[in-house]
């Protein structure tokens, strides 16, 4: 089922102190999601994605805008009319029934010519508890289970109604970090076998990258970009989306666009031919260092960390945010530095530039030093 | 740590004493009481020990009387004022404007004076020669003719004790099932929304379960305070409730002790301790129950 | 496309059903609300009227048109309700405070100090929270009696002093207090009753003006011992008062006089109510039961 959102918009009364107006948590939210895709909606606590999720299941309705499962407009529908599966965050098993019980539950609200009896109501909830791999725990109480398992039964229990949607309201936050691993692949891989179009939530930028086909990241109720993972890792819209994609996180610069060049302190590290002069945000990814060639950024070595075939470099620079740099070099092949001071070289790709008042991408075409004579 | 010993009793000693004079003496008092035949409150004798103030209260037709109506009274007004209190606090839970101002009129019964208020609705009940009463212009209303709430029938008697006891004691009950209600996580409520799952359905499948340890517990309190009602009734009918064929197991008990037809301590105990067996029994029952039906 | 229609349908009953169920959630709120209040209206409405109007109207009227003070003067002078108001006040405010003090050092006892035996004697102690009240009273008006201490103030308050169930509250409120405030308090060398009275009790405020709160309310409304110990109308309590107006007062039947009367010992605690809603509703509902 597609989903299309519409100029998509929700304000709250604001609470507490009567300061005039409204917090708006949701702010004129255009995207389409394409059929039997996996979703994530990424970004940092009271962004605005468990509000969005709440839109798109009906529990909330939104000030402004359209919501379109296909072409059916589903804005005012209660919940019950929308055929969505959801996942709570903290699963909302009913704890007096029984796995069986709780996964049955939705199959008997349903009226008219889609009432099923009771064999099928089983057989249906042994096929998706089957899918969700649990099968052998259906007569077991909800606090008889483990986190791992409480969420199996939280994701048969939406799915049992055969949804057109699935929403995941922070499926992974309540797992430790080992089951975190495990559930994200067994997301993923009920998605795939089912191919129904799922909404994620999550703060956790690992877990959306790793399994999403498509992310949206948000802050302050307004997308900030969406795409795939890869494309966003690799093309950020801003410093915002830059700085919160990556483990470890990107490197932050303040440097000088000067004759063409892009200056990190008095260090000229890439051609900039196209950009005006002035002072600009630079972002470095980690693995964006290189220790060979004509290095041209200079760093006080402050320590190494290896981590087996990778190195992590930490440098002092004072034009790096912080005052430190962390770059990643592949340890085979490359002498480690042992001199007080290292040089690095840049990979372009791994450059981006932000106007420094709004920490808009600069577009632009990032030459190494080597190349231009 | 070292001990603290002289200290901490020090500053026992206070509560001791009172509860030893005031609870434990007590306690073990009345049953010897209860079991010294023939007490003379006035030279402190008795003849002999045996079983027999038992059996006298058993056969007092006033106990007996008072029997009846203590049951009648808690059969009719537990289910009744849990019912109902289960039906405002779900109302209630399920608005949002004026719930706080429905919340403090609901319970305000509790505040008030039992014996001030019944006054209130024993005037407001009673047929006199002036007035035949406000309830009964009602039931004129309806072409009903009227009836003496007060001196009247013994069904109508009946009636309206129970209905000032429900009035008195839905305060609590309300307060406590509203406080149950909102405790339920409100994701259950979504989850089973997004399910498309009927009201009725909510309420019996989810609602009622997760509440359901507080139900019984205001059921068993309920129990235990019905049986030990008495101020309602003096309230509604006046001290001398063996004349009004009202009186109750704890009116009976303080009867026997003191009054007109007083100076029977003994008489008193073995009433009273028939009451604590009653309730303790019908206690035992109800968790024995509630054991099977609460869910967690 | 018929997807749409069938939409538009589901979406208009869910909304009408919504509108009917709030009415008729409103309404029987609102009738219970006012079956609630009525009696406090009639009472208030009925000292109002004139003995001559109210014993005129055949027909009870639900207003009045030349409402009137003198029953509240009647109630005054012609029965001793004053004197009842004050033997009630020095009584819930005697009997409060002993409390107070008395549950306040045994809480203290069990939560902060350690001695032998602290365990047994606290499973005692809640052990004594079920014995109803009706079983003891018995031997307790024989003592009290035998004591001289009929209708005198000593008899009416002092087996209400002690109350189990104040203890076990305040000794979880006391127990939540961490012990690291304690032991602080002793390096700087501060006597039990002093950290007592300068740190735990400040602490426990909230828990401490509830309690006190639930026991203004109970020996307010009190009835069955001061029945018993008094009969001698110089330390009736209100609750015996208006029984004893009721059986004996005004005359014959005045009722508005009556209910003048009990406004006046209603009052009292209403007002104390609208005050500390919030707190009273809380602390009963940690397990005030009537009575």
């Amino acid at each position: 089922m597609k989903i299309v959102l519409q100029h998509l918009t929700k304000r709250f009364p604001s609470r507490g102190k009567k300061s005039h107006g409204e917090v708006t948590a949701v702010s004129d939210f255009n995207f389409e999601i394409p059929d039997g895709k996996l979703v994530g909606l990424l970004g940092p606590s009271g962004c605005g994605k468990s509000t969005t999720l709440n839109l798109i299941c009906g529990l909330l309705s939104p000030t402004e805008g359209k919501i379109f499962f296909g072409s059916d407009d589903v804005t005012k529908l209660a919940p019950e009319n929308r055929g969505v599966g959801l996942v709570f965050q903290n699963y909302a098993l009913y704890p007096h029934l029984t796995v069986l019980k709780n996964i049955i539950f939705p199959l008997e609200n349903l009226k008219g010519t889609a009432k099923l009896s009771k064999e099928e109501m089983r057989e249906r909830a042994y096929q998706v508890a089957k899918l969700v791999q649990i099968e052998e725990l259906m007569d077991r109480k909800p606090k008889e289970l483990s986190g791992g398992q409480q969420q199996r039964v939280a994701i048969a229990r939406a799915l049992v109604k055969m949804p057109r949607v699935l929403l995941l309201d922070e499926p992974l936050s309540n797992l430790d970090a080992r089951l975190r691993l495990q559930t994200r692949e067994e997301i993923r891989r009920i998605q795939q076998e089912t191919q129904i179009t799922t909404i994620f939530v999550t703060h956790d930028q690992d877990e959306a990258m790793s399994i999403s086909d498509l992310i949206v990241v948000m802050k302050d109720g307004i997308i900030q970009q969406i795409g795939a993972p890869q494309e966003v890792y690799d093309n950020p819209a801003n410093l915002f989306v830059a700085k919160f994609l990556g483990t470890p996180p990107i490197n932050i610069f303040l440097g000088t666009i000067r004759n063409n060049r892009l200056y990190i302190g008095e260090d000229a590290v890439l051609v900039v031919p196209d950009v005006p002069e002035g002072e600009v945000v630079v972002g470095i990814r980690p693995e964006g260092f290189l220790l060979t060639g004509n290095a041209s950024l200079s760093c006080a070595l402050k320590r190494l960390e290896v981590m087996g075939r990778d190195v992590s470099v930490v440098c002092a620079n004072a034009a790096c945010e912080g005052g430190t740099l962390r770059a990643i070099i592949n340890a085979e092949g490359t002498p480690l530095p042992n001199t007080e001071t290292v040089r690095f070289s840049l990979k372009p790709q791994k450059v981006f530039l932000f106007r420094k008042e709004t920490g808009e991408r600069i577009e632009c075409n990032l030459v190494p030093l080597t190349e231009v004579k | 740590m070292e001990k603290q010993n002289r200290k901490a009793w020090l500053y026992l000693l206070p509560a001791l004493l009172f509860l030893l004079v005031f609870m434990v003496y007590p306690l073990v008092d009345v049953l010897i009481y209860s079991f010294e035949e023939g007490y003379n409150s006035a030279s402190q004798t008795f003849f002999g020990v045996g079983s027999y103030n038992y059996s006298y209260v058993l056969h007092d037709p006033y106990f007996l009387q008072a029997l009846k109506n203590t049951f009648l009274l808690v059969v009719i007004t537990v289910p009744v004022s849990t019912g109902l209190a289960l039906f405002i606090s779900v109302g209630l839970s399920s608005i949002k404007p004026l719930r706080n101002l429905f919340q403090t009129i609901y319970f305000l019964p509790y505040v008030t004076n039992t014996l001030a208020v019944g006054l209130v609705f024993m005037i407001l009940f009673k047929k006199t020669a002036y007035s035949d009463g406000l309830v009964n212009l009602f039931l004129h209303w309806f072409g009903s003719p009227s009836v003496d709430f007060i001196e009247g029938s013994y069904g109508a008697k009946m009636f309206v004790l129970c209905f000032y006891t429900i009035w008195v004691v839905l305060p609590f009950k309300i307060l406590v099932l509203t406080g149950a209600l909102a405790s339920v996580n409100q994701d259950y409520y979504n989850a089973a929304r997004v399910d498309g799952t009927r009201r009725g359905r909510i309420f019996y499948r989810i609602t009622l379960p997760m509440i359901s340890p507080m139900i019984f517990y205001l059921i068993i309190t309920g129990f235990i305070g019905a049986f030990k009602a008495y101020s309602d009734a003096v309230a509604l009918f006046g001290t001398n409730l063996n004349a009004a064929g009202m009186n109750t197991i704890v009116g009976y008990v303080y009867d026997m002790l003191y009054g007109d037809s007083g100076g029977y301590p003994s008489y008193a105990s073995a009433a009273a301790i028939i009451l604590f067996v009653i309730v303790l029994t019908i206690t035992c029952i109800n968790l024995l129950v509630s054991k099977k039906h609460v869910h967690y | 496309m018929e997807t749409h229609i069938n939409y538009q349908k589901l979406e208009k009953s869910t909304k009408t059903h919504r509108i009917l169920r709030n009415i008729f959630v409103y309404t029987m709120l609102a009738l219970w609300a006012l079956m609630v209040l009525f009696p406090f209206y009639w009472m208030v409405l009925t000292s109002l009227k004139s003995y001559g109007t109210y014993n005129a109207e055949y027909i009870p009227k639900f207003f009045t048109l030349s409402p009137t003070l003198q029953n509240y003067a009647d109630a005054f002078t012609a029965v001793p309700l004053g004197r009842y108001l004050v033997n009630t006040l020095l009584f819930t405010v005697v009997t409060t405070a002993l409390m107070l003090v008395v549950t306040t050092l045994a809480a203290f006892a069990f939560a902060r100090l350690e001695f032998r035996g602290k365990n047994l004697v606290f499973t005692l102690f809640l052990a004594l929270m079920m014995i109803p009240n009706e079983l003891v009273v018995i031997t307790n008006f024989v003592t009290i009696t035998d004591a001289g201490l009929r209708n005198s103030f000593t008899g009416l308050i002092l087996p209400s002093v002690t109350s189990v169930f104040y203890i076990y509250l305040l000794r979880e409120n006391f127990a939540q207090i961490p012990d690291t405030l304690y032991y602080a308090a002793k390096v700087d060398g501060t006597s039990d009753l002093r950290y007592l009275r300068r740190v735990m009790l400040p602490i426990c405020r909230p828990t401490l003006i509830t309690v006190a709160i639930l026991k203004i309310i109970e020996c307010w409304n009190s009835y069955v011992w001061p029945r018993l110990i008094t009969d001698n109308p110089d330390y009736y309590l209100v609750s015996n008062g208006i029984q004893e107006i009721r059986e004996n007062g005004f005359g014959r039947e005045n009722i508005p006089a009556m209910m003048a009367a009990v406004v006046v010992i209603s009052l009292p605690l209403i007002l104390l109510f609208l005050v500390f809603r919030k707190k009273i509703m809380a602390g009963v509902s940690r397990g005030g039961i009537k009575g």
